[in-house]
């Protein structure tokens, strides 16, 4: 969580102080010395637990005689959830990573931007919760700066208030919005002259995104009718030729779309971290009125990241409902914050290469692990399956170990959420900056290393040691 | 608070709330007058509200203790409460049950679905002793499981900031919280038969007193002015109000923060068992999300109250139950909790002291 941290890993490449963007214009500088740039390693740490994710799940799965069906499916869910998630993440980690923001109202935000884009694109007729019924691209935006504008609501009057306090207001708005929207006041409404709302308990259907925007990209006006477009004719060629079906083609380029978002907010954000309004960013966290007393207006700052991460979030919230077509206040629990928080502290807090790596590792082993190896033990054996843990350990009086065994891996779905606890725990008692928060990211735009290369890495961090 | 722009916004906020209340009130006599609103609908109200608050009071007192003295919003409070109800009820289900069903469902609270709270004829008629060692032993369990999270959690972090501390009280919450699962299922189940009544002429605004409601009232009292007194005529008292002071200066003076914090769980924890234990005696049925579920509402308690503040916490577990209740003159049943947390809200921002001042009586 620091800006220069004295404790620098000594085997951590000498370039690490150079521009991260990958559109750096440092990037030429850091080339001519002989380690990696920093945004290279970054984008191997990124890639090697992807693929490292990957490779778990196809190996387990074929060894157990899961088939390629089964591991295809689960890639494709991991896959999906992890960019789902690394997109929250990524937004989080502008607010409680480079600002100290501890924002845990996230599943209100992303239930604000999924319930606007929900209402806008809800056919008009012929529904239990009719909408306005305009196009997704309509109703993206709107729900995306619906969030925003919620964000705005919600941090400017609590601009000042202690941490803690902070996170009790951003939680309690976020029930506020969840009960809201779950409440029969505001499930039917009339409104423009139609027929509007919430739906109360009962969601909202609207047109599936995970349709709608493979079609986009695959036909003329996203109407199979009109014909393809050139993008589409090149991936239907292919695919009709390999035999794939059309609906996991659309699925594959929903995700892919989604990846690609992840793919430029996570540029983006590592831009404004490297900015001078990053270093705000991150000077508010460390030190608020040392960052005020230098003139700079940290109210305002505050507010325009605190918008920012809340319209992501939207965003995220949009992309991760628009796969079912169906939204309902239950996907909105404040549960689903606390694995946001899970994913970031697993990565790191403060970097945006650990936000992405504590997604993956987050919604590939420790959010679809469980369930996945449940799937695989019943597959391979044929354990007892007693009721109750009651009866499990009766058995074990006979020196019966399996109707425990049975019982416990029946109980997998439950006792992951065990295991996010004991991990949050061990992560604050013994390594609060996760796996990458600790390195450091240089405060300077200019790599200082590279203009004295006789002198050690800590000589250069040294300048905070006194603080 | 001494600025004078804060203090300002507080004295708007106050005015503004105070004239809001007022207008609540008067709408309220105004509607007993035209006859909106039924005497024994509002008795009725106010009743609920009182039961509710007291409750919500008791477990807001242990969320306040922890709070000031050791400095961090406790997110697994809530499932201390389920702790506690789960215990209690299995002593219940244990010992009152005997005979009546095997011991396997009675242990799991009829995890197997085999028996129900009517075979086994759980209310306080009939099982008078198991119903009070269900309250005792909701209270030790919640205790002893305090204790065992503070000696391995919370005390290798005692110089962590709030929100270390906060987020390892998330991940306390989930482990707590996904053990009962893993021990009880997931389904809510009736634990306690509905509740006898006494009809009496004397009791002349209601139909009928709820004897469960009764109890849960009387044990909520005698409880607050036990601690009451606990805190006013032992040095406990005064040396828990030195440490949520200042810790330092307090270790300094001699002070042994190590047996305060040991004391301050057994108290806080053992009135939030009580708490789970009675929410349930009330409200009749268990889930493993009871406890999760109300843990703002008690966190709009102590902050209504004033965090640290032990009578705050019990005068804003009152006010919560009253507003949960009589709002439902106003608004809909399921926008009642709304109105609740955006009072909070409203508080922390304007007045984070808490209604009366924060003055730290713990």
């Amino acid at each position: 969580m620091t800006v220069d941290d004295p404790d620098t890993d000594p085997d951590r490449p000498a370039t690490d102080g150079s521009g991260a963007a990958p559109a750096s214009p440092l990037e030429g500088a850091a080339a001519v010395t002989e380690s990696r740039p920093r945004w290279q390693v970054d984008l191997g740490y990124i890639v090697l637990t992807t693929i490292g994710i990957y490779v778990l799940i196809t190996a387990l799965g074929l060894l157990t005689g899961l088939g390629f069906g089964g591991v295809f499916r689960q890639l494709q869910t991991v896959t999906f959830l992890a960019a789902a998630y690394a997109l929250v993440v990524l937004a989080l980690n502008l607010h409680w990573g480079y600002t100290g923001l501890f924002n845990i109202g996230v599943a209100g935000f992303m239930a604000v931007g999924a319930y606007g884009m929900a209402i806008l694109t809800a056919p008009t007729e012929g529904t239990t919760t009719p909408g306005l019924g305009l196009p997704m691209w309509v109703g993206i935006p709107v729900g995306v700066a619906l969030a925003g504008l919620v964000g705005l609501i919600v941090v400017l009057p609590a601009l000042r208030i202690r941490a803690d306090y902070f996170a009790i207001v951003t939680l309690a708005f976020a029930e506020v919005i969840r009960l809201t929207i779950n409440s029969g006041a505001l499930a039917d409404v009339d409104a423009f002259g139609r027929q509007l709302g919430t739906g109360g308990g009962r969601g909202i259907n609207f047109p599936l995104l995970e349709h709608a925007i493979p079609r986009w990209v695959l036909y003329e006006g996203g109407d199979p009718a009109q014909g393809a477009t050139f993008v589409g004719v090149q991936v239907l060629t292919v695919t009709n030729r390999l035999g794939i079906e059309r609906t996991v083609v659309e699925s594959a380029i929903y995700t892919s779309v989604l990846v690609g978002l992840v793919a430029v907010v996570f540029v983006l954000s590592v831009r404004t971290a490297n900015s001078p309004f990053g270093r705000l960013l991150k000077g508010i966290r460390e030190d608020e009125l040392a960052t005020k007393s230098l003139g700079k207006n940290t109210d305002l700052v505050k507010i325009k990241v605190f918008v920012l991460g809340c319209a992501i979030m939207g965003l995220a919230g949009i992309f991760w409902q628009g796969r079912n077509g169906y939204v309902d206040p239950d996907a909105f629990l404040p549960i689903i914050t606390f694995y946001i928080f899970i994913a970031l502290i697993i990565g790191g807090s403060g970097s945006n290469t650990g936000s992405v790596v504590g997604a993956l590792v987050f919604a590939g082993v420790l959010f679809e692990g469980p369930p996945y190896v449940q799937r695989i033990i019943n597959q391979v054996i044929d354990l007892p399956r007693p009721t109750t843990i009651y009866d499990a350990v009766v058995a074990l009086g006979s020196f019966d170990p399996l109707p425990l065994v049975g019982y416990t891996v029946g109980q997998l779905a439950n006792l992951r959420f065990v295991l996010f606890g004991v991990i949050l725990i061990l992560l604050m008692i013994y390594r609060p900056d996760g796996l990458l928060g600790h390195r450091d990211e240089p405060a300077s735009p200019l790599d200082l290393r590279a203009e004295r290369p006789t002198d050690g890495p800590s000589s250069v961090d040294g300048g905070d040691d006194d603080e | 608070m001494g600025d004078v722009t804060d203090f300002t916004w507080e004295q708007w906020f106050g005015v503004l709330l105070l004239a809001g209340v007022g207008v609540l009130i008067l709408d309220l006599l105004r509607r007993l007058a035209v006859g909106d609103l039924g005497a024994s609908t509002l008795t009725t109200f106010l009743w609920r509200g009182l039961v509710d608050g007291l409750i919500v009071g008791l477990a807001a007192v242990g969320l306040s203790m922890t709070y000031s003295i050791l400095r961090f919003a406790n997110f697994s409070h809530g499932d201390l409460v389920t702790t506690g109800a789960f215990s209690g009820w299995t002593a219940v289900w244990v010992i009152g049950g005997l005979g009546a069903a095997d011991l396997g469902s009675r242990l799991l609270l009829n995890a197997d679905r085999s028996t129900s709270a009517r075979a086994l004829d759980v209310h306080v008629y009939a099982e008078p002793l198991a119903i009070v060692a269900g309250l005792v032993i909701a209270a030790l369990v919640t205790i002893l499981v305090a204790l065992a999270i503070d000696r391995l959690v919370y005390r290798r972090m005692r110089d962590s900031g709030g929100i270390p501390l906060l987020i390892a009280s998330v991940g306390v919450a989930l482990v707590l919280r996904y053990l009962i699962v893993f021990l009880y299922g997931e389904r809510t189940r009736g634990v306690v038969r509905s509740s006898p009544s006494i009809d009496h002429p004397l009791l002349f605004w209601t139909d009928g007193v709820v004897v469960h409601e009764l109890i849960m009232v009387g044990s909520a009292v005698v409880l607050m002015v036990g601690l009451h007194v606990l805190l006013q005529y032992t040095k406990l008292g005064t040396a828990m109000r030195a440490m949520a002071d200042n810790r330092d200066l307090a270790l300094i003076t001699g002070i042994p923060t190590e047996r305060v914090i040991l004391a301050t769980w057994v108290i806080g924890a053992g009135l939030t068992g009580v708490a789970g234990y009675l929410i349930v005696l009330e409200q009749e049925t268990l889930n493993f999300n009871t406890g999760w579920f109300l843990l703002l509402l008690i966190f709009a308690a102590v902050i209504l109250g004033g965090i640290g503040s032990i009578y705050g916490a019990i005068t804003g577990g009152l006010i919560i139950g009253l507003a949960d209740n009589v709002m439902l003159v106003w608004i809909s049943g399921d926008l009642t909790r709304v109105a609740a947390f955006m009072l909070m809200i409203l508080i922390l921002i304007f007045r984070p002291q808490g209604l009366f001042g924060g003055v730290e009586t713990a």
